[in-house]
């Protein structure tokens, strides 16, 4: 029998006071490409941390590809949110991918010329090659988002959960990181983005898990990523417009 | 006057406290990179009640117990603002602000009731205030020696660790590394640090050796294991130079000249420093504007 890469059963978290996450119940399957859509605050950071055991959760069961979080750790790669570090940290490009091979590594050992390598070979895939002595601050947004990625290639996982890897970059940024992640998928790794721009779910990914403190609607996008759907994970507010089919659609919200 | 420096115990003492500017330096960046730099000024301030109440225990001035003591005290400091931050809505700063001044406000309280009991002057308690190196003897020599190299050895052995505990917790925790571990281990080597500091340099200032060496490497590097490296060697420079200096006088405080000394290395990084120094960026800035009003110049004919 073959396992989901990620199960998630009855999961809930909270932020002090807020419930932020409730009876949260889906089922990734292997080697599927999946954008987690939601409005802002709907948890959908929370749910990763959570997740990956960064946030306590309140209940819950959580296993990948049929093992505790601890067993599977190996699997799983993590890009999180590029503010969730300081950039003024001294070190450079290559060193911030190198810590991707840290666990590999071993604790107390030194990383070897063959990892730096590694590591170096990783930012040319991203196309940093040439910024990898570069200082991690004098990087812009979109190219630290590319040495996280780097970070997140060189360990080799079966499964990555990135939290907005496409915040603030620029078009070719979101290009590039898009093309490794079909290529990612082509390889038959499971990956789970946080993304936040609805006009290009269809595109970008093959299933959709819409996100409102709970799981509205989890599918293949084609099938579940229509009108009602959006419009019932994003509150009422939500108008959805289809200027003709040379445009797509476009989403737009107002208040009443 | 140069005399007193040559005697073997100043020796011994001038290597014990360059010794603990260079575990002070080594920590400090740790505790820079953490955004903590003020919890080392709590929990040096949290180790006095320690240090009296282990007196008034023992009734005697054996070092061991007073480091004993001032552990445990500092220990508990950094316990209650771990607990207060995690259980309230005080931020983290408010808490340790909080933890300074009630402990050492109670390490005053209790230090004044010692001196004025019967033999309480002679205990030499208040040498632990402003730190007074040349009142040690031998064996509190080598306690600190010892304990500052295991935690220097720590920091240098786990050095990749260190890294990306402080640069990415989040991340660090993701590939198996304990946080909680690291966090013990933190809190370990800091407190350590502050107490075989606090006879050489007292509870006032001792944070001031962890806090500036790191601030001045800052100036010279964008590596943080150079960072580390000079870190050290300006606090091992300072604690010598100052533990030096104040044996000209008699009865001159230790730790105010090193403070003064690691003072003087950082406004020379601030102002001469490769990396971030003002004149640095001054020299840049002017060369960038020469290079600009050229270019205006050539587009205007």
């Amino acid at each position: 029998m073959t396992h989901s890469a990620l199960k998630v059963v009855n999961l809930a978290a909270s932020y002090r006071k807020n419930k932020v996450l409730y009876d949260v119940n889906f089922d990734i399957e292997a080697g599927s490409l999946t954008g987690v859509v939601g409005p802002n605050g709907a948890g959908k950071s929370t749910l990763i941390k959570t997740v990956l055991d960064l946030h306590p959760a309140l209940t819950g069961e959580i296993e990948f590809f049929g093992l505790p979080f601890k067993k599977a750790k190996k699997k799983i790669g993590y890009v999180p949110q590029r503010g969730s570090v300081d950039w003024d940290f001294p070190t450079n490009a290559l060193d911030v991918v190198t810590m991707g091979l840290y666990g590999n590594i071993g604790w107390l050992k030194r990383p070897t010329r063959e990892d730096k390598e590694k590591a170096y070979e990783s930012l040319d895939k991203m196309g940093m090659a040439s910024y990898a002595n570069r200082q991690i601050s004098e990087l812009s947004g979109g190219q630290q988002q590319r040495v996280f990625l780097a970070r997140a290639l060189v360990q080799d996982a079966e499964l990555y959960f990135m939290d907005e890897p496409l915040a603030g970059v620029d078009a070719a940024t979101e290009k590039a990181i898009m093309k490794i992640l079909q290529e990612l998928k082509n390889l038959g790794k499971t990956v789970l983005v946080v993304h936040h721009d609805l006009q290009t779910v269809e595109d970008y990914f093959d299933h959709v898990l819409l996100l409102n403190k709970t799981v509205i609607h989890y599918g293949k996008t084609e099938t579940t990523f229509n009108p009602t759907n959006i419009s019932e994970t994003y509150g009422g507010n939500m108008l959805w417009i289809t200027s003709g089919k040379e445009n797509g659609h476009v989403v737009s919200s107002f208040n009443k | 006057m140069w005399s007193a420096l040559l005697t073997s115990n100043t020796q011994w003492v001038l290597m014990s406290t360059m010794v603990l500017g260079i575990a002070a330096g080594t920590i400090g960046c740790l505790a820079y990179w953490k955004k903590q730099s003020l919890m080392s000024d709590s929990l040096a301030h949290a180790s006095l009640p320690g240090v009296v109440i282990a007196y008034l225990l023992f009734a005697r001035k054996d070092l061991y117990l007073l480091i004993a003591g001032a552990a445990v005290s500092a220990l508990l400091g950094a316990v209650f603002i771990q607990t207060i931050r995690k259980n309230s809505r005080i931020t983290e700063d408010t808490a340790m602000g909080m933890i300074l001044s009630v402990f050492y406000g109670l390490g005053i309280m209790l230090l004044t009731i010692v001196n004025r009991s019967a033999g309480g002057n002679q205990a030499g308690l208040d040498s632990f205030i402003y730190g007074q190196a040349a009142a040690m003897v031998r064996s509190d020599v080598w306690t600190m020696i010892i304990l500052a190299c295991v935690s220097i050895m720590i920091v240098v052995m786990m050095f990749k660790e260190w890294k990306i505990y402080l640069f990415d917790p989040d991340f660090a925790k993701g590939i198996g590394l304990s946080l909680k571990g690291m966090n013990v281990l933190y809190t370990l080597v800091l407190v350590t640090t502050i107490v075989i500091g606090i006879q050489a340099v007292g509870v006032i200032l001792i944070a001031a050796l962890i806090i500036i060496p790191p601030v001045s490497a800052r100036y010279w590097t964008h590596s943080f294991g150079k960072m580390l490296l000079l870190s050290a060697l300006f606090g091992g420079l300072a604690g010598a130079i100052g533990t030096a200096v104040s044996t000209l006088g008699s009865g001159w405080p230790t730790g105010p000249f090193i403070v003064l000394f690691a003072s003087i290395q950082f406004v020379f990084s601030l102002v001469f420093g490769i990396q971030k120094g003002i004149l640095v960026n001054y020299y840049q800035f002017k060369k960038r504007q020469k290079l600009a009003q050229l270019h205006a110049q050539g587009v205007g004919k």
